[in-house]
Formats: C-alpha cells, structure tokens, sequence
C-alpha cells in the first residue's frame, strides 16, 4: 500500500493541487472565449481583466492567510472604503501626500488591531466581531465623508493607480508583485507557516510553542493594513473617493479564496490559489459582458462556480480520506 | 527485556522540583508536590486519574504556569513558563497526542517552528524531508515524510509525537502514557530506545496506567494521589500491590473480578465477514460469554467490530442472531437487533462531549422517551431513567445536568457503558473499554462487564491490554492482518501464546474458525 502511494504522489499531487484545477477551468474558458469573442484576446480586454482583478487579489492575500489560520474577516470592504476616505480627506486638506498615506495604512491596520484584540483575546466568533465592525466601519466612512463623494485629488496622488509601466497599469503591478511576495512568505517561512497549525489544530499549535494569540492578531493587523492599501490604490486610480467603495467586495474576496483552495476550517489555502480563484471570478464577469449575457446572469454563474467547486473539492477529499484508510 | 536496574552513571540530579501548586477554579490540582531525577533513570510516575500528573508535566512542558514552584535543571532556578522555554532548558514533553496538527505532513509536525532554513531564511524542504527521514528510522517507519499526519493510525501518530520530543536532543524526556495506543511490537521498540537513550544518560520520566510497565522500564516510580505527592520507591523494592495502594489510599482487592460463570448456548455468529481491512471471518458467541478478541494495531479488529455494528464497510458476510439472519447497513439496524457497540474513541466516536450526562445516557434510546404523536420528550422519565444508571455504574458526579466533557476518563467510560447498557443489547460489543481509565474504574468497568455477562448478554471485548483480555475474557480470538489467527481457551491463556498467535509466529494459521 505505502509502494502504490508512493507511485502515484507526485501526478496525482499535481492533479490533485487545486491550483491546477482553477488554472484548468481557466484555459478552457479562455480557449472558449478566444473563439466566442474577437475582442476577448486583445491587450486591451486583458489589461481591463487584471486591472479588475488587482483590488480583489490584494484583499485575497490577507483574507488567505486568515483562513489557513482558521480566522476570517468580513471588514476588508469597509476599511478598503475607509483608508480611501482618509487619504482622500486628508489631501483635501492640506496634509502631504506620505503623510496622507500613512495615515490611511495605519487606519487600515488599526481596524484590524481591533478585530483581532476582539477574535482573538476576548474571543469573539470572528464572524460575527468583523461582521459588526464591517457595518461600523462603513457607517464611518459615511459619517466622516457627510455621505459625498470626494474627488479632485492630486496628480501626484492619483499617479499610484495611473502610472503605466511597461504598457501595464500599476495596481496591476503592484498587486502581482504583493501576490508573489505573500505567495512565498506563507509557502517558505516559518513565520507564516505558524498560521497552518494554527488553523489545524490551536491546541496542537499552542502545545508545540506557537504563540497563537499575537499570531492571531498580528493577521487581521496584516489584512487591516492590506486592505488599507488596496483603498489607497483603488482611491487614486480613481481619482475618487467614494462612500460606496469596495461594497460587497468582501464575499467576493471569501469566494475566491475558497475557489482557490482555502477552508473555512482553516489549515489550508495558498495565495497562489486565491489570486487564481479571483481571476477566475474577473474572467466570468468579463466573459459574460462579451457575450452580451444579461448582468442579472452574472452573479447567478459566480455563486454556481464556487457552489461546483467546493462540491467538486469535497468528493476529491472523501476520495483521499477512504484511499488512506 | 534487559531490565538496566544497575545504579547506572552518577548521582547527579538534573531536574527538581519542590513545593509546585497549582489551583484550578474548585480544584488544586497539585499541592506542594516534589519530584526529583537523576541524570541516566527512569522514573515512573503513576496515579489514579485527577492525581496531578498531567498538570505536572504541563507544567514543565512550559503548557501552563505553577501557582507556586522550586524547579531546578542541572541546578538552574527554571522562571518562566513557555513551551519554547521547556525546549530550551532541554525538556521534551511526548503528550497524549496533544500536539500534532493533522493537516500537515508528519516533517512539519516533528519540527514546528525548527525547521531548517536556507540562507534567505525561506525553509529548507530537503533538508527538513532528510532530517524527517533520519527521525523515521528511529521505529523503521517508512513513511514519505510529506504524508500529512491526519492518515496515519493512531499509533503511527504517538510515535511521531514521540519522535517529535526526541528531535529536539532534550536532556529530559517526559513520556505520558506513550503506549496506551501502540501495539505490543512498538511498546518493544520504545522501550528499547528508551533504555538506549538512558545508557546515553537522558533522564525520563514515564507516565502509564500499566504498572506493568513501571516494572518494566523503571529503576525509580514516585506516586501521586488527588493532586498531594505520596511517595518515590526504587523499583526494586515494590510490588504491584503496594503501588496500588499508594494510588488507591486503600487496599483493592483482586483486581479482576473473575469467579465461575455458566455459559448458555451458542446465540450469535458472525459467518464469512469480509472487508477492505479483514477477512473470512467467523466468529460465535455464546449466551452469558466474555470473549475477548485481541490484536494487534492494524489487524482490523476495531474494523470488523465496526463493520458489524453497520458502520464500517464489509463486501461480504452474515450476521446471524438467535438463528435469524440479520440485515445490518446501519447503525440504528444494529442496535434495533440488540446489538451495542462501544468504541474505542470515545471523545469523537462515543460522547457528545457538551452535552450532559443526561443527555449522553438517553442520546441512543430517545425514542422510548418520547410520548405521543409529537414524541415528546419526558423530562421526568429521562432524569429518573439517567439517575438509576449513574448510581448503577458509579458515575462520580454532583448532578446528572454536569457535561460530560467535565468528567474524568473513567467517568466518561462509564457514561459511555450506560449509555449502551441502557438499550437493552443482546450482544454488547466493547473496544478498549478501559483505554486512559484510572485503576479504580477499570476495576469497577471489569465487574461491570462480568455482571452484565451474568445476565446471560455476550460480550465481545476487543482489547489491545493483554492482561486485561487474559483475566477477563472466557475464549479469546487473536486477530493478526485482518484474519483470526488463533484461538485460546481461558484455560491455556498465556501472555506467550496470544502474543505468537497475534505477531504471527506460530503457523497453526490459516485456522479461521474458532469453534472449541
């Protein structure tokens, strides 16, 4: 039995990587398309695609490395909004522009300080604590922006989400360059790798010498600072910010990190996957645009994609689970 | 067994302990306890359940902070409690599986936060998978370092916590009850490493509920009671009697309960059962009997009772019960049959663990306390039905409303005994029904069973404790690689031949029936 394991590892860790069944999906759907649109596989349309993709990607980042450690955050879209409302206040306002940004990334961070104290030490499900602090955060946002938009901002700000670089926008950059980083971080150092014992088992975590209180909270700090940037990029690229912004971005972001292979059990989850899953996400609606398919439609096939893959994934692991029994 | 008793190396203490207390709400866990260890022994440490033994040893694994405390190693005042600490001072605690993650690979368990990196400081997997590797050969395990720990058996995965202590070369290696799922042939090969690592001069402290073992391994035992230090003795000098005693507070007498019995007629079979882990199997069991069906891990006993009571998978097979074949794909089949089955995981298989001990007693018989067409539940009758079973099986609790999670092991045995008691079973299958019980319950569990026997129900009592199969049962089937490869007559039971039987070193094999 151990022989007939050994053989079949290496292909059917492939296989069975979800990775590569997000990357899969994604050729045939872009093989499809190819044929289906003239315009689907033109520079442009794919500079739309990732440019739509790079806000949600960032938030991914730290939405993943919340789930393999078993925590989850429903806020990101909030304080996405609500960097945005400070940098663009603040500019406003006179204050310079590194001055502006810090003050947005420690907002940021500062919300998810406060998510993770609350998860964490006081032990409140966190579900329901970011659930609350999503719908407090957006109320802020409201309060401090009189519920209007601000725009007018300052080339040198806006040039963040603007500038071209290689013929390539630079949330696009950024985001990649952010994806690669994380990606190696989390798969290579024992520092993150702390996170998938966390989710597999925190007793287990804590008997073997995790610190897994600051851990905990040092994550919703990464993801409040995360998404602190994502606002600020999402801000200037704009050149706008709104009250509305990042709304329900949140549960997208859930849905793609878990169409890229986390579990809401923790333990598991790779960036890499998530930045897939929130391409894939990206390339439905933008498939569906081409094809002229009603808007209603869209989110109809994005919650049937996640629906098929978490179901596709549980066979795949009662699969596993009964082969090693 | 080469039993190193010499007064082996020097004298030199590398480890004590004096005046540690630790208070738990409504409970003080240890008061003023002491232990000390010599550089190159083995120290047992036993005590019933609720003694102390596994807040000691948390506490010097770093787990959690003493209320008051004296420890020295190699002769340095110990202050701060952490586990990263306990690894410093050269402390390695293997706990009762406690602390591996089952979604990562057996390597990333054995050296959490250790892992060796490369110059980036990114891990480096190669030498981490080698390092794993090297470990492995400690037991010959021929894992692939990468197998996530999840599926691996439940003794696989103690030896991997043991290798994980071992990995970080600690001075003392604090072992809590390493054996309680290894098999006969692993328990050997611990204990080989054990004396070896002692010649090397480790110092080891050994927790077990089998004195057996102390008498084993040990050269000194030191003994809690309710959370109060009794007593350390050279091995030599005791017997299993005395250590009892110290544990106990009084004296027990026989600790199997085992007088002459009549034995009805042959009511139950199990004909041709095969399965993905056994196969062809035959059993018979007859009214009023204990038969006991030892194996070792991995030789399908706890499948084939699994798949008898309609939980486990079998292609093949007939159960047949007072001359009537019956059909089991299910569980509620089985038990509408008469027939009980107590697993052997009684945490994730056998107790709702939130629940209470009212709740946990009636969860399988709900139905007969359901009135009407709305089926209703009857508080009255579930308290007066929960009640008459705690007195009657000894349940060790304030009130029947307390959660079981709450309960000592022994306790929970017992509540998981009730439970299955209470559907009125005709057959009553138990496995491992005294695994992590205190001596003083798996006393009482072994009256339990030979009083309910008396009633004329057959057990069938799948253990992996030789003594325990070789007290209690009347017939006992040793199962090796999922056949029956022997059986032996209460008469002609020896620890010698069960154990040919299970290792597979007599070649009588090949003889699946089990007829007298």
């Amino acid at each position: 039995m151990k022989n007939e394991n050994k053989e079949l590892s290496l292909v059917k860790k492939i296989i069975n990587m979800r990775e590569f069944m997000i990357v899969f999906i994604i050729l045939i759907i872009g093989v499809f398309m190819t044929f289906a649109s003239p315009h689907f596989l033109t520079a442009g349309n794919m500079r739309a695609l990732f440019l739509r993709v790079s806000i949600a990607s960032i938030l991914a980042i730290g939405m993943t490395i919340l789930l393999t450690s078993g925590d989850f955050d429903l806020s990101v879209g909030s304080v996405l909004a609500f960097s945005g409302a400070i940098v663009a206040i603040s500019l406003t306002s006179g204050v310079p522009l590194p001055f502006a940004i810090l003050f947005a990334l420690a907002a940021g961070t500062f919300i998810g300080l406060l998510n993770g104290v609350i998860v964490a030490k006081i032990g409140i499900n966190p579900f329901i604590t970011t659930l609350a602090t999503m719908m407090a955060v957006r109320g802020l946002v409201m309060i401090i922006m009189g519920g209007r938009n601000i725009a007018g901002l300052p080339d040198n700000f806006t040039a963040i989400g603007r500038t071209y670089f290689l013929t390539i926008q630079s949330p696009i950059w950024i985001s990649l360059v952010l994806i690669v980083l994380f990606e190696f971080l989390l798969r290579k150092t024992k520092f993150f790798r702390q996170n998938y014992y966390i989710g597999g088992n925190p007793l287990a975590a804590m008997f073997s010498g995790i610190e897994v209180q600051k851990m905990r909270i040092f994550n919703f700090m990464l993801t409040g600072f995360l998404a602190g940037s994502a606002g600020i990029i999402n801000t200037a690229r704009f050149a706008a910010a709104t009250t509305t912004a990042g709304q329900g971005i949140e549960l997208q972001v859930v849905a793609a990190v878990i169409l890229g292979g986390a579990s809401l059990k923790g333990g598991e989850g790779t960036i890499v996957g998530a930045f897939f899953g929130a391409l894939l996400m990206g390339l439905i609606i933008n498939s569906l645009n081409l094809l002229g398919v009603d808007v209603y439609w869209q989110t109809f096939v994005q919650g049937s994609i996640l629906l098929f893959a978490v179901i596709v994934d549980q066979y795949g692991k009662k699969k596993t689970i009964s082969a090693a029994n | 067994m080469s039993n190193g008793k010499e007064e082996a190396g020097s004298q030199e203490l590398i480890l004590e302990a004096e005046n540690v207390s630790k208070a738990y709400p409504g409970v003080q866990a240890l008061d003023a306890v002491k232990i000390n260890l010599k550089k190159a022994e083995i120290h047992g440490l036993v005590g019933e359940n609720g003694a102390g033994k596994s807040t000691l040893i948390h506490i010097f694994g770093g787990i959690c902070t003493p209320d008051s405390c004296k420890i020295f190693i190699k002769g340095k005042r110990v202050e701060e409690f952490k586990p990263h600490k306990a690894s410093e001072y050269g402390i390695g605690v293997v706990f009762q599986e406690l602390s591996l993650v089952n979604n990562m690979s057996i390597a990333e368990n054995i050296f959490v936060n250790r892992q060796p990196v490369n110059k980036f400081g990114f891990i480096d997997k190669k030498k981490l998978n080698k390092r794993t590797e090297e470990l492995l050969d400690i037991f010959d395990l021929k894992f692939d370092p990468d197998t996530k720990v999840g599926s691996l058996s439940t003794g696989d995965r103690q030896l991997i916590e043991i290798l994980k202590a071992l990995s970080k070369d600690p001075e003392v290696l604090i072992l809590d009850e390493p054996t309680s799922s290894l098999s006969r042939g692993e328990i050997d090969r611990l204990f080989n490493l054990l004396l070896k690592l002692k010649d090397e001069g480790m110092a080891i402290i050994y927790i077990s509920h089998r004195l057996q073992e102390v008498f084993d391994i040990c050269d000194r035992v030191s003994v809690l009671r309710d959370g109060k230090y009794v007593g350390t003795e050279d091995v030599e000098n005791v017997n299993e009697n005395d250590l009892v005693k110290m544990m106990v507070g009084k004296e027990l007498d026989s600790f199997y309960a085992s007088e002459e019995k009549e034995i009805g007629e042959k009511y139950f079979e199990i004909k041709n059962f095969s399965g993905p882990d056994f196969n062809d199997i035959n059993i018979s069991l007859f009214k009023g009997e204990i038969l006991g069906v030892f194996g070792l891990v991995g030789s399908g006993r706890t499948e084939l009772a699994e798949a008898i009571f309609g939980i486990g998978k079998k292609s093949e097979g007939e159960i047949i019960l007072n001359g009537e074949s019956l059909k089991i794909n299910k569980p509620i089949q089985a038990m509408r049959n008469g027939i009980s089955y107590l697993t052997e995981d009684r945490h994730s298989k056998g107790l709702l663990l939130n629940m209470n001990i009212k709740e946990n007693l009636v969860s399988s018989v709900l139905r007969n306390f359901a009135r009407g067409s709305l089926g209703l539940m009857q508080d009255k009758k579930i308290g007066e039905f929960s009640r008459e079973i705690v007195k009657k099986y000894n349940i060790v609790t304030p009130t029947i409303e307390k959660k079981v999670r709450n309960l000592s092991g022994g306790n929970q045995q017992k509540v998981l005994l009730g439970k299955w008691v209470g559907t009125d079973p005709e057959v009553l299958i138990v496995d491992e029904p005294t695994r992590g019980v205190d001596v003083g319950a798996k006393q009482e569990i072994y009256r339990y069973l030979n009083e309910i026997s008396d009633r004329g129900i057959g057990i069938i009592l799948i253990s992996s404790d030789l003594p325990e199969v070789i007290n209690i049962s009347d017939r006992i089937l040793v199962m090796r690689e999922g056949e029956i490869a022997g059986c032996v007559p209460k008469n002609e039971a020896t620890k010698e031949n069960i154990l040919a039987y299970a290792a597979g070193a007599t070649n009588s094999g090949g003889n699946n029936r089990d007829e007298k």
